[in-house]
């Protein structure tokens, strides 16, 4: 079942296209992910769907509803992951959920007994009367999650939950994810991380310059795009030139990113026809998701 | 065009706006009391010795009431420039609501709401002043409190407008020097209007706080006239006005 359909949504900041008309629907339960470098667009089109920024053109609908028309009772069904931490300074740990619970007017008792479930789960039962000024990155960021959860929402948005995580904060989010899914919950992610997006994304979009680059399952997108397995070449700089050319010669295209070529699919298993390109020192990996996005996004820095 | 949204839910807002002020309350309680106490001694004791009477009055009597006003113009303009400002900006508090069920015009709604509770609060705090000073007001000052809610929705919607608008922090510095300073000084909170020139008489019946010093002055001593329903036409008058004016601005400048 469709939960979230989009039809060419386009945002414009002024003359800034931030989102460049794009369409994708996300399927009950799915996790969806966005995955783009910085500036791609990821934020915005979270934003629009979380009804706190209005749309230029097109259309999103979330359960059969608009978010131009229906955005409160839209928000009431949505947790929201921000990217920038925003919990409130001016109270502790558990004031912030009580708090929090009031603005979608969960009652009072509810709230308290789904805080304190949440801050055990969590593992900050002992922090619940500290302020927000004494907790670790980790910590706030798990705050963080357990306050989008307590709406028990249908949807959660996680903008780039992980960010600047160490691991095991990270694991606790990935599994908190995982186990939300596995419950029903649909989750929406944005990532630039790509170990995150394929051990938890269904299905996702490469997003760049506004635009969708690419579709599909995390492996599918990889078999899709630069095959199973990749060389990577280092050549020294003086013989770069002439490495290019013998494998132009040879119909090979490479990729070039400064002191590395990296031969997709079935050229990187011609080469090993090719003794001589031993010395450039090849070493052959698996592919992942990656070298889908270098190579549909480029390898330069794109800000 | 379209109407603002604002909702019940704007409850909600100043209800957390509150759970910060009980929890920090004690620490404000101090200055709260002692600057309009200190103000009214230097002011009642020391200056009132070189005035003498003023409309009959002792100068103690006469000030107390543009202290109130002036206070309560106070509590609202800090809690909806300051306190407001560091909030949108430097804690995202907004950013964090406005992903819930509240609007944007709930959470401002909501911030006017508490910079009116902050003036009621002060206006309570100064009349307990004038108790300690042995100033006997009349029974129509119980209504005070009452007209303080509503001078300070109406310096609430204009902070607020002004914080829509601000740049940066020290943007206020212009608000209070220019636009706050200069009230407390020329609405008849000191002296009597009419020892201000004429041409600048009428200027001062314009500023905002001039009609609430006036009002309260009649509702505290009970000569009570037609004036404070012309005062507080007035101040609903600018309220509205500012209020429409912060929604529409404030939504401007966070949604985006």
């Amino acid at each position: 079942m469709v939960l979230i359909d989009t039809h060419s949504v386009v945002k414009k900041y002024g003359d800034l296209l931030a989102v460049a008309g794009i369409s994708f629907s996300v399927e009950t339960g799915e996790c969806f992910g966005f995955l783009g470098p910085n500036g791609a667009g990821k934020t915005t089109i979270m934003k629009l769907m979380c009804c706190t920024s209005p749309i230029t053109q097109g259309e999103i609908c979330i359960g059969g509803k608009n978010v131009t028309r229906e955005p409160r009772s839209i928000k009431a069904t949505i947790g929201v992951v921000p990217q920038e931490e925003n919990l409130d300074p001016d109270l502790t740990v558990l004031e912030n959920l009580l708090v929090y619970s009031r603005y979608f007017d969960i009652p009072k008792a509810l709230a308290m007994e789904r805080s304190l479930e949440s801050l055990k789960l969590f593992q900050l039962t002992d922090k619940k009367d500290d302020f927000i000024r004494t907790l670790s990155g980790g910590m706030k960021r798990r705050l963080l999650v357990a306050r989008a959860l307590l709406n028990q929402p249908k949807i959660l948005m996680l903008d780039e939950p992980t960010t600047g995580l160490d691991p095991q904060a990270r694991h606790l989010v990935w599994h908190t994810s995982r186990h939300l899914k596995t419950s029903g919950t649909t989750i929406i992610l944005s990532t630039n991380n790509m170990e995150e997006a394929a051990f938890l994304c269904d299905r996702l979009v490469i997003m760049y310059q506004g635009s969708i680059l690419a579709e599909g399952h995390p492996q599918e997108l990889v078999t899709r795009y630069v095959g199973q397995r990749i060389v990577e070449l280092r050549p020294s700089p003086e013989k770069k030139q002439g490495l290019l050319q013998q494998l132009k010669s040879m119909s090979m295209s490479a990729e070039d990113a400064g002191d590395t070529l990296y031969l997709f699919g079935e050229d990187g298993e011609r080469i090993k026809g090719y003794p001589d390109l031993e010395e450039h020192n090849p070493v052959q990996r698996p592919a992942n998701l990656e070298d889908v996005f270098l190579k549909l996004t480029g390898r330069g820095l794109t800000e | 065009m379209t109407l603002p949204e604002v909702s019940r839910r704007s409850y909600r807002m100043w209800q957390r706006n509150r759970d910060v002020f009980l929890r920090l309350w004690k620490a404000e309680l101090v200055p709260f009391v002692a600057e309009p106490l200190i103000i009214l001694a230097a002011m009642g004791f020391g200056l009132g010795g070189l005035v003498g009477k003023v409309n009959g009055q002792s100068y103690l009597a006469f000030v107390a009431p543009g202290v109130l006003a002036s206070y309560v113009m106070f509590a609202a303009a800090f809690e909806c420039t300051y306190g407001t400002y560091v909030r949108m900006e430097r804690q995202r508090t907004f950013d964090a609501i406005i992903v819930t069920p509240l609007s944007i015009e709930d959470v401002i709604t909501g911030e006017i709401l508490w910079g009116a509770t902050r003036s009621f609060l002060t206006a309570c705090a100064i009349l307990v002043v004038i108790l300690i000073f042995g100033l006997v007001p009349s029974p129509y000052a119980a209504i005070i409190p009452v007209l303080a809610i509503l001078e300070g929705l109406m310096f609430s919607s204009i902070s607020v407008f002004f914080t829509s608008l601000a740049p940066s922090i020290y943007f206020f510095n212009y608000f209070f020097t220019l636009f706050i300073t200069p009230m407390f000084f020329f609405s008849g909170v000191f002296f009597p209007i009419s020892r201000l020139p004429e041409v600048i008489q009428t200027m001062t019946w314009m500023l905002p706080l001039t009609p609430a010093a006036h009002a309260m002055r009649e509702l505290l001593w009970g000569q009570w006239s037609w004036g404070v329903f012309a005062a507080m036409a007035w101040i609903l008058g600018v309220t509205l006005v500012f209020f429409y004016l912060s929604l529409i601005f404030m939504r401007r400048r966070l949604i985006k």
